[in-house]
């Protein structure tokens, strides 16, 4: 981490601790570049760059409805790529149908993969166990209680060993739905922040972000390591094509340039995966938690105290980041571009939260 | 343009289909809501006796406070008609708060593993018993507003579903009752 020094002192600088601009609405302190109120959204009339933008509140059920269609594009659009490549590559050896048959063939293994196992492959890469109940009593109560609150059947629940503070949830559907939090959060928590983190996590599953957040983890990622494997070949490849002496050089030329364009598809793909997963599912989460618990305090403390405390979480990997409560790899603060971050910025997290039970700046 | 007025007609009977569907499903949840809430009350029925026996021991100077419990829950489990029940339940939650308010001056108590998982279990299902009313609430807010709303006020007042009722507390049974021993 050798970009943490500077980065803690934008952060300083940045944070909105003076607070310039309350709404003439609602009363509720902003910072005092904000475009809209953090709370209530209504816009200021002065304009220019903010890290606020409105958040839409969905009802639950069109939360849902856009999450499903959001992964039908995800799948969609990974068909087409898969098809053009294939075709690529088919048509510089000589045969479009193969290459098109093995590209379909290879999309069927990695989005049934994606969809029908993607929940346990995130939960293995993070060494997720299942809670033991009487262990765990604690937080199966809590996850029961806000089950019940969200009106949803109970999702399994796992711990991770992890000194950070941090939680994330899996699930195609709230029936299949799982809820991992870390031994450091059920540690270090209170039982009325541990409610506010699992009400932020059922919130995800009852709008079924982590249907599209699950989909995306197994996809993107998939597409990163490919293009990391056809990279390696590419130059496996040239090597063996200069050695043994002609032969194959269209396929060659071909493999290079398909490899170029997924070396820079790649992250390319990476980053659209975060711009779409953006703030705006983060701060719905936040809200329609303070919802299931009428307590949006519990949350707004639970959330300070990971930024103080840290949100870090081993097996680090880039591609289940956007999954957490708290990026447990970055820290965004109010200055952050929002096409660069998972999550909004803690603080204003907390400020909308303390908003929201009436608590000003 | 004789294909116009079956279009017409396919549209609304499927609106009609779909929002009477609505409806039911609503009213379904209603209830659903409300078997949860009487789930989570008679877990804390069968739950109050092991704690009963397991704290008596070391509460030997609080008889009265332990008493009451009982007999709350007594009360409680025996109670007919939705008022006389609500009360019950309450007084008991009352009771209990009572309860843990005087363990506090146990420390023995507090170190018993066994009473800090009761103690646990007493307060999820506290917890869960005020969210399962927050959620039914939260059902017959979600229907009632369906079934007085244009147009599905239509089909409601045609097939005779009738508003719910909200589930209203005592004052006192807001109160998160203080249960902790940590």
């Amino acid at each position: 981490m050798g970009g943490d020094t500077p980065r803690r002192e934008t952060r300083d600088r940045n944070v909105p601790q003076t607070f310039g601009r309350s709404c003439p609405k609602c009363g509720t302190q902003n910072p005092a570049d904000a475009v809209y109120c953090n709370l209530c959204q209504e816009p200021f009339a002065h304009r220019g760059f903010s890290s606020l933008r409105p958040v839409q509140m969905l009802p639950f059920n069109e939360a849902a409805a856009s999450n499903v269609r959001m992964s039908r594009l995800l799948f969609l659009l990974l068909l087409v790529a898969f098809f053009g490549l294939g075709g690529v590559i088919g048509k510089a050896y000589g045969s479009l149908e193969l290459g098109l048959s093995l590209a379909l063939i290879l999309y069927a293994i990695l989005a049934s993969t994606a969809y029908f196992s993607g929940s346990s492959i995130v939960l293995s890469i993070h060494d997720a166990r299942e809670a033991d109940p009487e262990e765990h009593q604690q937080l199966r109560n809590v996850v029961e209680e806000m089950k019940i609150a969200a009106g949803l059947p109970m999702p399994k629940v796992y711990v991770m060993d992890a000194q950070g503070i941090n939680a994330f949830a899996t699930g195609r559907k709230p029936e299949e739905a799982t809820i991992t939090v870390t031994t450091g959060l059920l540690g270090r928590l209170s039982r009325e922040e541990l409610q506010g983190v699992i009400a932020h996590e059922m919130a995800h599953v009852k709008s079924r972000d982590t249907l599209y957040n699950v989909n995306a983890v197994v996809l993107v990622g998939a597409i990163v390591l490919l293009s990391d494997l056809f990279l390696r070949d590419t130059f496996f490849f040239r090597g063996r094509g200069r050695s043994g002496g002609g032969g194959g050089g269209r396929g060659n030329v071909a493999f290079l340039l398909l490899g170029i364009v997924l070396a820079v598809l790649a992250p390319l793909a990476a980053r659209l995966l975060q711009m779409s997963i953006s703030r705006q599912r983060e701060y719905h989460a936040d809200a329609a938690g303070a919802e299931f618990t009428r307590n949006p305090l519990g949350l707004a403390s639970a959330l300070e105290k990971i930024s103080r405390e840290g949100a870090e979480v081993p097996g680090e990997n880039r591609g289940t980041q956007h999954l957490f409560i708290v990026n447990p790899l970055r820290t965004f603060t109010a200055d952050s571009s929002a096409l660069m971050s998972t999550h909004p910025p803690t603080e204003l997290r907390i400020q909308r939260l303390r908003a929201m039970a009436g608590v000003g700046g | 343009m004789h294909w116009i007025p079956a279009i017409v007609a396919v549209a609304v009977v499927a609106w009609f289909v779909g929002t009477y569907n609505r409806l039911v499903r609503l009213r379904n949840q209603i209830q659903n809501a409300w078997h949860q809430i009487e789930v989570q009350l008679k877990r804390r029925h069968d739950l109050i006796p092991n704690l009963v026996e397991v704290v008596k021991d070391y509460m030997t100077y609080e008889q009265e406070t332990l008493t009451r419990v009982v007999e709350a829950r007594g009360t409680a489990v025996s109670a007919k008609g939705a008022a006389a029940q609500a009360e019950a339940e309450n007084a008991l939650t009352e009771s209990l708060k009572s309860l843990f308010a005087v363990a506090e001056n146990y420390p023995d108590l507090k170190a018993n593993q066994n009473v800090a998982s009761l103690q646990e279990e007493l307060t999820g299902t506290e917890n869960k018993i005020s969210f399962a009313r927050q959620y039914y609430n939260d059902s017959v807010m979600t229907y009632n507003n369906t079934i007085q709303s244009i147009p599905s006020n239509v089909i409601a007042s045609v097939f005779d579903f009738r508003p719910s009722e909200y589930f209203t507390a005592g004052e006192e049974d807001k109160a998160v009752p203080k249960a902790d021993l940590r």
